[in-house]
């Protein structure tokens, strides 16, 4: 090996304190990158294969009663390829042990044989036997809410008759990965579950024998969706079909590719950032790291080394500072990513992950490092060359300090001598300085950016289920009935009093744009579900027209004041056109609302309620829930605080997963940039303060002259990090909107308040290590060698 | 020049001026003041000799030194090293005439700290064309002991020695040493001097000394005394004593 390669090694093991610092900064860029890209990437892969592999549909529809031989005419369709007909109905279910009303969607399967479409992926136990009556497979999620094992017995409420079934398997399906109820956008597997059984027993339940309710098919490479959807709809009118709809309006595929949307920025806006700050940060630290070898880099020119070839050295030596960054970040990132996949392949139910690194990753990330650091170390290793050797080995010249401010203002007095120098080196050295603020800056808007979903998280919940909607339970009935229905709800004992909705699904057009939603018709003056203006005022419902959020209004491109065209995706599909009466704050899911009485009034119905928000005693829910569930017009029932669980153990979590990774990264970015700026300013000072020590100044002082400009500038630092993080955060909160949810664009005083510890953190344990080093300061070998 | 040129037992004949300086001017623009370095300086060194450069701090030695070996830029004048003009020469070529043709020894060695003795020649000797092994060049510094010592756990003489050593491994056509004994004792000093003696007599090498040390003038072929940036007085020693007869 020759010398120059041996000082790299040595020098490397010297500096290991600043270089590990700097490793990790680039491991954290790099490893938010590839786990953030990976797991998307795997997400994106599995969600693709299983569709593939169960053979998801590309169209559905459904109808009140069609004769099987319809199927034949949709088969016979051009560009139609494969057609499935099914019986769908839903019933309540009778768990032994579970006191609420549970719903259960009977699905069929085919009495022989797989189904051709939406193919079952069993988890557990095995697929129903031909021709068995009783016999049924559950969706795994609501199986291992309620812990069923195959064998296990569950009543189904069918029609008014309790048909028992046995349990003999847990499955998956590509239409049911995600299982939002027809009440709530958030899942709730113990209240809905997916009950698949064989065709002929559910039929004749049904009295569905030679027919079917819905369909679903796939269309021929290169077919015409629109085309195909046009002519199913032409077929099933007479049947009463709500329309057809291609699989990107399914509501599984929809929510899950608009979560994976909304992660995919986050994933795609967090590393990208992250990598950023990383990169400049290493600018920073390598260029004031090649300044203090500033002598070396003279006695190498001296004896006749090129600035190529010094050049080269320097960048050698940040080239292994990079790549052990970047292979610390690599594995890492896949680690990570692997576990984060693996956490969201839970999330969302998929059988198995399909977990890669795509090459271009790994490039890109080592490309982005490399230059970053690159462009810090030329700029530094330039300018320490271009100095004539004979120069770069004389001590820099004084630099020209002068009186600070403070001191121009006669403020000296009450500052002590080391409070003085510290103020005048600040001033000295304003860009040095200012590099290192800004270090620690993002360093503490990264922190504030990773905390940003657990705080607007909050906020949200505070809105939507403090303030929005205020009831205990929501119920709703098995189909729209009378004002009377509320009344036999408030007349149960442990409830206060209730609140009717009437919900009813629609498609709203404004133009050529068309929204599928539903408007959910209130008690204007209500107490127990009230809408809130964006301003956070609770908004008087109007008499007329149509209060939606402003995220529907930028898609319908419609402002109050507006028309819309409402079509009703019930009955004969009536439709109307209704005024946009204004806007309305709303954070998850998109749903309209207008007065009840005018809801009813279009559909041209009497006081007719879908459901209503109870007022209960909370400590008696319990009862409450069985005496519901013996109400034989109850579909559903939702609690408030189950809601709020639900959120977090599920939407919320989607994102504060990543969050919390992010988090983490951001912590160790900080405590990495807070460390480097101390050690490299005390090798920096070494001289000057072992210089001090010898003149009669204390360790103490000597510290003080050092950590104090530390925690000085660390303290400027965190303003100034609080705004950058706040851009950050306003740029995610836009990027992220989605139509589950929105987060609204808040900073508690908490978030801010853990940015801050954090950062201060950092600077106290920095403190303390420096401190140690400084302590230990040769002052021996500063009377023998110059200056 | 200042003084005629002077006539001793050694001829010096034009072809054996190593380096010619005329006029040399050096003006060093320290923060809020100008310091003239040197005010016109005009010199010829010779094939083989040792020149001792005497002269108190500030008397513009070093950067006449700095300048002959290429590590700093006249600001006026020419200086010619074997005919080829260095004042006007790119830096590429002043990198190829230090590696090829100057050995440096400074006041504070500068040795690299993360270097073993041996490595911290060999790091010279590897770019260097037709070097001597760094173990040979130690051992004409008396230091074939102490070859995987890191310069922190050896003396100040030692470092200095291998500095010397380092200087010395290429076999260069000249050796410029700045204050090599400055942050030595006299008894270390005279065992540098003597290392630097043993190069110059044996390798022929053409050596210049800084020192403000007056003894050490007694070691050498010719004194330049040197006052506030200009060359006082040229004395040919025709007395040459040996460094181990040295005393200060």
């Amino acid at each position: 090996m020759r010398a120059l390669e041996r000082k790299l090694i040595r020098d490397l093991w010297y500096m290991r304190g600043m270089a590990i610092a700097i490793a990790v900064v680039i491991m954290c860029g790099v490893a938010t990158f590839v786990m953030s890209r990976s797991t998307l990437d795997a997400l994106t892969n599995t969600l693709r294969q299983f569709y593939s592999e169960n053979h998801f549909a590309e169209v559905f529809s459904s109808a009140k009663r069609v004769p099987e031989s319809v199927a034949g005419r949709i088969q016979a369709l051009p560009d139609v390829d494969v057609v499935e007909t099914r019986v769908v109905a839903a019933a309540s279910l009778d768990i032994e042990g579970f006191d609420e009303p549970v719903t259960g969607k009977l699905i069929s399967l085919p009495d022989e044989g797989d189904p051709r479409l939406n193919q079952l992926y069993i988890v557990n136990g095995r697929k129903v036997a031909p021709y068995s009556d009783d016999e049924v497979v559950v969706s795994d999620a609501f199986a291992e809410a309620h812990n069923f094992k195959p064998g296990d017995r569950i009543a189904a409420v069918v029609n008014g008759r309790r048909k028992q079934l046995t349990i003999v398997g847990m499955a998956r399906s590509p239409e049911y990965l995600y299982q939002g109820s027809p009440d709530s956008i958030i899942p709730d597997f113990r209240r809905f579950g997916i009950v698949w059984m064989d065709r002929t027993p559910l039929a004749s339940a049904f009295n569905m024998e030679g027919a079917f309710n819905d369909v679903s098919l796939t269309i021929v490479p290169g077919g015409s969706i629109h085309d195909v959807i046009d002519e199913v709809d032409h077929i099933l009118e007479p049947y009463g079909g709500p329309g057809a709809y291609e699989r990107k309006d399914q509501v599984s595929h929809f929510y899950i590719s608009e979560e994976i949307r909304s992660l995919g920025t986050m994933a795609t806006m967090f590393p990208v950032i992250f990598l950023a700050v990383a990169a400049f940060l290493l600018n920073v630290v390598v260029n004031r790291l090649v300044q203090t070898q500033r002598e070396q880099i003279a006695v190498l020119k001296a004896f006749g080394y090129s600035n190529v070839q010094v050049g080269l050295h320097y960048l050698l030596l940040i080239l292994a500072i990079v790549l052990i960054g970047v292979a610390g970040g690599l594995v890492l990132g896949i680690r990570f990513g692997q576990g984060l996949a693996g956490i969201y392949a839970e999330f969302y139910r998929f059988p198995y992950l399909e977990y890669s690194l795509p090459a271009t990753v790994v490039l890109s990330a080592l490309g982005v490092s490399i230059a970053a650091a690159f462009a810090g170390a030329i700029s530094a290793v330039r300018r320490a060359a271009s100095l004539p050797p004979a120069e770069a080995m004389r001590p820099e010249p004084p630099p020209r300090y002068r009186q600070s401010l403070v001191e121009r203002m006669g403020l000296q007095r009450y500052l002590s001598q080391p409070t003085r120098m510290i103020i005048r080196h600040l001033g000295r050295h304003p860009i040095k300085a200012g590099f290192a603020v800004l270090g620690i800056s993002f360093a503490c808007g990264l922190l504030l950016m990773g905390r940003f979903f657990t705080s607007a998280s909050d906020y949200l919940l505070d809105i939507q289920f403090n303030l929005t909607q205020r009831d205990d339970l929501t119920v709703t009935f098995v189909e729209p009935t009378s004002r009377r229905g509320l009344y036999s709800l408030e007349s149960l004992p442990d409830v206060e009093f209730g609140e009717p909705f009437r919900a009813v699904s629609v498609k709203l057009r404004n133009e050529n744009v068309t929204y599928r939603t539903s408007v959910q018709g209130i008690k204007p003056d209500g107490d127990l579900f009230q809408l809130l203006n964006t301003k956070l005022n609770v908004v008087e419902v109007p008499p007329e027209g149509l209060l939606l959020p402003p995220f529907l209004g930028k898609r319908l491109r419609v402002a109050p004041g507006d028309t819309l065209d409402v079509q009703v995706m019930e009955g004969r599909r009536p439709e109307y056109r209704v005024p946009v009466a204004g806007f309305i704050e709303q954070y998850i899911g998109v749903g309209t609302y207008m007065d009840i009485d005018a809801l009813n009034r279009i559909l041209k119905e009497g006081p007719t309620i879908s459901g209503a928000y109870l007022a209960a005693d909370n400590t008696v829910l319990d009862t409450v829930y069985s005496e519901l569930k013996e109400m034989p017009r109850v579909a559903g029932v939702s609690s408030r605080l189950r809601a709020i669980q639900d959120f977090y153990d599920n939407m919320g979590a989607n994102m504060l997963v990543f969050a919390f990774f992010y988090t983490l990264f951001a912590g160790a970015i900080a405590f990495a940039i807070v460390y480097n700026s101390a050690r490299i300013s005390l090798s920096e000072r070494a001289r000057e303060l072992a210089s001090l020590r010898i003149l009669g100044f204390t360790q103490g002082e000597v510290a003080y002259i050092l950590l104090g400009e530390l925690a000085l500038l660390t303290l400027i630092a965190i303003p100034i990090g609080f705004g950058i993080g706040w851009g950050l955060c306003l740029m995610v909160a836009e990027s992220v909107q989605s139509d589950i949810i929105r987060y609204p664009f808040v900073l508690t005083r908490d978030t801010y308040a853990f940015a801050a510890t954090i950062v201060i953190v950092s600077a106290i344990l920095t403190g303390l290590i420096v401190r140690r080093r400084l302590f230990r300061l040769d002052l021996i070998s500063v009377l023998k060698t110059r200056e | 020049m200042n003084n005629p040129e002077p006539t001793q037992a050694v001829t010096r004949s034009k072809e054996d001026v190593v380096f010619e300086a005329r006029g040399l001017t050096k003006v060093y623009d320290m923060g809020e003041v100008q310091v003239h370095a040197l005010r016109g300086i005009d010199l010829d060194l010779f094939r083989t000799e040792l020149v001792v450069m005497l002269g108190p701090s500030g008397s513009g030695k070093s950067t006449l030194l700095n300048i002959l070996g290429g590590l700093d830029t006249a600001t006026e004048g020419t200086v010619s090293y074997l005919g080829r003009d260095l004042t006007r020469a790119t830096q590429r070529e002043l990198t190829e005439f230090r590696r090829y043709h100057v050995g440096f020894v400074f006041q504070f060695y500068n040795l690299i700290p993360s270097l073993t003795a041996r490595e911290n020649v060999a790091i010279v000797t590897e770019i260097a064309r037709d070097p001597m092994p760094p173990e040979e060049a130690l051992d004409l510094v008396g230091l074939s002991d102490r070859l995987d010592h890191f310069p922190s756990q050896l003396s100040g003489g030692q470092q200095q020695r291998i500095a010397i050593a380092r200087a010395i491994a290429k076999r260069p056509a000249v050796l410029l040493c700045d204050e090599p004994t400055g942050a030595l004792d006299s008894e270390t000093g005279v065992v540098v001097l003597e290392a630097i003696e043993r190069v110059n007599r044996e390798l022929g090498t053409t050596t210049a000394v800084i020192t403000h040390n007056i003894t050490i003038g007694d070691m050498a072929d010719r004194i330049i005394r040197m006052a506030d940036g200009k060359v006082s007085e040229i004395e040919i020693n025709n007395n040459k004593r040996p460094p181990s007869d040295l005393h200060w």
